[in-house]
């Protein structure tokens, strides 16, 4: 197991690298640089920003000061578009809000998104099923971009229950959350309904009723194990669409994550923040997939690496 | 004209009596509210605070409550002493001499001419590379090109701080807008000292020193600002509001909400929905001036299309483009046809007569194919354009409308949308046929549309017409320059360089117990001192 | 956003490379399973109704679906409403604009993104995958340590920087999305892969000489069929997601050209704005389509799946 730990995190490395290379490529050949002005800068002024900023250099040579920036230092380098901040300052406001709802909505889609299968697959073909299956597609295919300006019109113009965006305490989170989270938690309930069925009816869960155990014993004790390998699987692409998801939610709620940092950064050619944020959503990606191979191991001792 | 005339000439013969500047002023039987407060929205996250880094709309709209510049603005626009209680200006017109008043910054330290002095300095140094360090070319500050361009040292601007109070300004040609341009932010001044000890980071929460009549608490990135009641600010007793909150809200349709919900006390209206708010909230629903004027730049140089050489396609473009349904059926918010490049509200701008402007649309349009036909376009040989334009749900509106204008000109046109950095690159590379553009005022004077399509100009189309220069040349030193601006609209309107399509207007719900708001002021700027909130 | 089940459609693998075994083919009794499932019948049909619809729904339109009525500009909230006697039977969009042209143009759009994007994925995938799978040794190891890095780079990122980078092409749009999603494919393919490999039809065919492109084209890619096109079902509505999104972000398809996702998301942007019909149908052909892949790609893995229930 410890080897194959540190054989995922040897692959780290040169993945990270190849999205360091693959983003700032991308972005240095896109049309437009960071100080493409309406008012077109005067060359003189130009030539100081470059200067300052290290972009007359040649690429390579750019990309090696900043991979050494970061190894050394931990330093991401300066916004171009935000002077008065350096890119960890950006990442530093940005993150936690992220995390915060990330964290919260990860854990909320799994709880419930499970106790929810669980439940359609226990009364399979039966109205619950069919009302869990219905709702779980109709959750999943409604774009969040539709979610969100529903929950504002009903909790902030009708109800006047929640703020409508910005972020603070727990009534900041409560919306955002949703609008995150609901896609996912559907994801969850028909990958665990499905997966459940799957476990419910194979043999070994045969024997263990014809042992004459009682259901929830059969369900907690030798089903759930099995059925959530599936479940876990899924854990690693999910923390990524979480990711992308709140590109949609800072926009809408004007939470301040990094989501729309890394859109805006994108748009506006701010290559540093946008490498900054690629990088920090690359490294945790790897860490969760790593997590979740930990995870899956654990639960199925069958597999060996 | 004439009001710009008095400023200068009450200028010129000397001293300004001490004027007291405007201040929140509530008119007999208004109650004040017991909370005094006001929530702006904002459409983006703040760039910087820094006033000589600040290059947009937004980050003035937080830095002119935060700073003060020499002089300040009324609620139409007039200019008004600010930081400096008075002024004199020589004969040449070349040297203005400010006298400062008695103010503090924020931490308690005196506002002193050093802090002009080192702030325009700073604009101008290559080492601070300030986007907008063209601005001090522009107000034709002595040496600022060479500063700029890194020839002579920041400490040959021509500014000096004669003594604690007064600021010395050496211009190397007359500028009859000068005066005006101490409103932009990038001309305000900041305190040396904290800018020296802190770096670039000197603009966070904490850190941040003003002259201005609020102070910073709070700034979360894309989230919202908090300022607070300055109580150095030295007309801090005229200052009725205390609280000030920016909060940013991405999506214009969602502030809206956000405003009908009681969320914020300003938001725009997004394209089309003024009659209907309009109705529903009578004393909220607003439009004032907004200094900018839209228009699709014609590329007229080499790499342009060869049909766009012709003056009669150019022509025949300008009648086809339907003003009256973009502005009455898309935007539908108090905007204007636009028939000139410099926007009806500006100070001192007199509308010269255009014939086609009094045409209906179907005699335009009938003008417009006879001039196609004229330059050999017709239903065998359709002309074929491409429209470039950035991303927003307006353009897309009046891109996908003119499309089909055009269309029944027989003018086949191809949509190109393309995000805002992709946009202006191409249309400084002369890489489009049609693009997308709008300007807005730096100060409010005809001549600052004007100069956009001198042959020196930004004119990414390449206009270039010896007359029109001339015409600007002279307006510099003129008697009268309201006549060659005239006459500069004039060429523009026979020259065609650029379809004019629309004059903006600030549409916007502004909470009525609010009051004090400058919508006569077409530069858009406002101070938050000048505001107070009444009971409803 | 959602995912598709790769353990269930790796286990419906295992078994019809079992029936096969067995000397069955699970073709035969596939149909007759599917045509049981009510849902994936409806699903099924649902589909062909809209393909339909998008196919020749402009014949039905009373309106072009670029020309403006300017007798309902300005004023959509009054004049724009669905009805049958104006012919706009969708109402119009802001710019006065038939809706009911416009969703049959979007159908073909976000159709095609979804069929195009998921058919790149499937292939590149199942080349990939049958060529890592039956290579063996160290280009599979090679080839798969690959396919590991890739999974770890955030690709929703790499699309929006590319569509940001390169401007906002069709065709790159259905190249970004199809290349988002063939990672998964080609691990299940990787692994059936494998399990053929060794069967005796392929060691006698191999033994004979036969180049192994031809060999994979031949006997690998056939016996993956029944994968293949569960994993292409439940693909499309994914792809049609995606695109949705960025039509969101603004970087989907150009006007004048449009697809559910762009209407839908001007749709939502006015919903409070009492033109409520500017959201609800485009929304409603989303919806059905995407509900009737999933049961179809339900339907079809179920029926191919031998095994009892």
């Amino acid at each position: 197991m410890f080897g194959f730990i540190l054989r995922r995190l040897a692959v780290a490395i040169p993945t990270l690298l190849l999205l360091i290379v693959i983003s700032f490529v991308l972005m240095h050949s896109a049309p437009g640089g960071p100080f493409t002005q309406e008012r077109a800068l005067p060359p003189q002024v130009l030539a100081n920003l470059d200067a300052k900023y290290g972009l007359d250099q040649p690429l390579a040579v750019q990309m090696w000061t900043y991979i050494v920036g970061i190894l050394t230092r931990f330093d991401f380098g300066p916004s171009f578009v935000y002077p008065d901040l350096s890119v960890n300052d950006i990442i530093a406001q940005g993150f936690p809000v992220t995390l915060t709802y990330g964290a919260i909505g990860f854990s909320l889609s799994v709880l419930f998104g499970v106790i929810l299968g669980i439940i359609a697959a226990i009364r399979h073909n039966s109205w619950v099923d069919t009302l869990a299956v219905g709702v779980s597609i109709g959750a999943q295919v409604l774009p969040n971009f539709v979610i969100a300006p529903i929950l504002v019109l009903v909790f902030t113009l009708w109800l006047r229950w929640l703020p409508g965006g910005g972020w603070g305490g727990w009534p900041y989170w409560v919306m955002p959350i949703i609008a995150l989270t609901l896609s996912h938690m559907a994801s969850i309930a028909r990958l665990t309904r499905s997966s459940m069925l799957e476990v419910l009816g194979s043999n070994h869960i045969r024997t263990a009723r014809a042992k004459g155990l009682s259901e929830s014993a059969v369900i907690l004790r030798h089903a759930l194990k099995p059925a959530m390998l599936p479940v876990i699987s899924y854990l690693g692409p999910l923390f990524v669409t979480m990711i992308t998801g709140s590109v949609v939610v800072d926009m809408y709620f004007s939470t301040g994550g990094i989501g729309r940092s890394f859109v805006d950064s994108a748009l506006s050619r701010d290559y540093a923040v946008m490498m900054g944020i690629t990088i920090l959503v690359g490294a945790l990606t790897i860490f969760f997939n790593l997590l979740v191979d930990v995870l899956y191991a654990w639960i199925d001792p069958k597999i060996r690496y | 004209m004439t009001k710009l005339f008095l400023t200068t000439a009450l200028a010129a013969c000397m001293a300004l009596p001490a004027v007291t500047a405007v201040a929140a002023t509530p008119a007999p039987g208004e109650k004040l509210a017991a909370q005094q407060s006001y929530n702006y929205w904002l459409l983006d996250a703040i760039k910087t605070l820094d006033p000589q880094k600040n290059t947009d709309r937004e980050g003035s709209d937080v830095i002119n409550q935060l700073f003060e510049g020499l002089t300040g603005q009324d609620a139409k626009g007039a200019i008004i002493p600010g930081a400096a209680e008075s002024w004199t200006v020589s004969d040449d017109k070349k040297v203005y001499t400010f006298k400062l008043r008695d103010a503090k910054w924020s931490n308690g330290d005196p506002v002193t001419a050093n802090d002009f002095v080192f702030a325009w300095r700073r604009l101008a140094d290559p080492a601070t590379a300030s986007e907008y360090a063209w601005f001090a070319e522009l107000a034709n500050i002595a040496n600022a090109p060479e500063i700029v361009a890194g020839t002579k040292s920041p400490e040959e601007l021509g500014i000096r701080a004669v003594d604690d109070h007064t600021v010395e300004v050496t211009l190397s040609a007359p500028t009859p807008y000068f005066l005006k341009m101490l409103t932009n932010s990038s001309l305000f001044p900041v305190p040396q000292k904290v800018v020296e000890a802190e770096g670039d980071s000197w603009t966070q929460p904490g850190k941040l020193v003003g002259n201005g009549a609020f102070k910073l608490d709070s700034h979360d990135l894309g989230v919202q600002l908090t300022l607070s009641k300055n109580d150095n600010y030295w007309d801090a007793a005229n200052t009725i509001l205390t609280d000030l909150k920016f909060t940013t809200v991405n999506d214009v349709n969602a502030a809206l909400t956000r405003f009908q919900a009681g969320e914020l006390d300003y938001s725009e209206i997004p394209a089309g929905q003024y009659p209907r708010l309009e109705k529903e909230y009578p004393d909220a629903a607003t439009v004032s001036p907004k200094a900018c004027t839209y228009a699709y730049i014609l590329n007229l140089s080499d790499k342009g299309p060869e049909a766009l050489k012709d003056k009669r396609v150019r022509q025949a473009l300008a009648l086809g483009m339907q003003r009256d349904i973009v502005v009455n059926n898309i935007l539908q918010g108090g905007q204007k046809p636009a028939w000139t490049w410099t926007h009806w509200a500006m100070d001192g701008f007199v509308e010269p007569e255009n014939p086609y402007a009094a045409m209906t649309q179907e005699e335009r349009t009938a003008k417009a194919r006879e001039l196609l036909a004229e330059a050999g376009y017709g239903p065998d040989k359709p002309l074929e354009l491409s429209l470039q334009y950035n991303t927003s749900e307006d353009h897309k509106k009046i891109a996908v409308a003119a499309q089909q204008f055009y269309k029944q000109l027989g003018v086949n046109i191809t949509l190109n949308n393309v995000e805002w950095k992709v946009h202006t690159d191409k249309m400084q590379n002369q890489d489009f046929d049609v693009a997308r553009y709008a300007w807005c005022a730096d100060y409010n004077e005809p001549s600052t549309f004007l100069d956009y399509f001198r042959s020196t100009g930004k004119n990414e189309g390449r206009f270039a017409n010896a007359e029109y220069d001339a015409a600007l040349d002279h307006s510099k030193t003129a008697e009268n320059p309201a006549e060659d601006y005239r006459k500069a609209e004039a060429i523009l309107a026979e020259e065609v360089p650029a379809v004019f399509v629309y004059q903006y207007a600030s549409v916007a719900m502004r909470n009525p117990a609010i009051k004090g708001v400058p919508l006569e002021n077409p530069m858009n700027d406002w101070y938050a001192k000048d505001l107070y909130r009444v009971e409803q | 956003m959602t995912m598709i089940d790769r353990e269930a459609i790796e286990r419906l693998g295992d078994n019809m490379a079992a029936q096969e075994v067995a000397g069955r083919s699970p073709w035969a009794d596939a149909r007759r399973r599917f045509l049981r499932n009510k849902a994936a019948v409806a699903g099924l049909i649902v589909l062909m109704l809209v393909l339909a619809f998008g196919l020749f729904g402009q014949h039905l339109a009373a309106w072009n679906n670029e020309d403006l009525d300017f007798n309902v500009m300005g004023m959509v909230a009054e004049k724009g409403q669905p009805s049958i006697e104006s012919g706009h039977y969708f109402g119009t969009d802001e710019l006065g604009r038939d809706l009911f042209a416009r969703t049959v143009q979007g159908t073909r759009v976000s159709l095609l993104v979804g069929i195009v994007g998921a058919a790149i994925a499937v292939v590149v995938g199942t080349l990939y995958g049958a060529i890592s799978g039956f290579a063996g040794g160290r280009t599979d190891q090679i080839m798969m340590r690959a396919v590991d890095i890739l999974m770890s780079i955030p690709y929703m990122f790499v699309l929006i920087l590319l569509l940001v980078m390169f401007g906002r092409s069709m065709w790159l749009l259905f190249l970004g999305i199809g290349l988002i999603s063939w990672l998964d494919m080609a691990r299940i393919v990787r692994g059936q892969t494998l399990t053929l490999k060794n069967r005796e039809y392929i060691e006698a065919a191999r033994a004979t000489g036969v180049p192994g492109w031809r060999i994979i084209l031949r006997h690998i890619v056939p016996n993956l069929l029944g994968v293949v096109a569960v994993y292409a079902t439940l693909l499309i509505p994914l792809m049609i997601l995606t695109e949705s999104f960025m039509s969101f972000l603004g970087l989907g398809v150009q006007e004048p050209l449009t697809s559910w996702g762009a209407l839908i998301s001007e749709g939502a942007k006015t919903m409070n704005y009492g033109t409520l019909w500017q959201l609800a149908f485009p929304l409603f052909f989303f919806v059905i389509t995407l509900f009737a892949f999933f049961f179809v790609g339900d339907g079809l893995r179920d029926a191919l799946d031998p095994k009892d229930r």
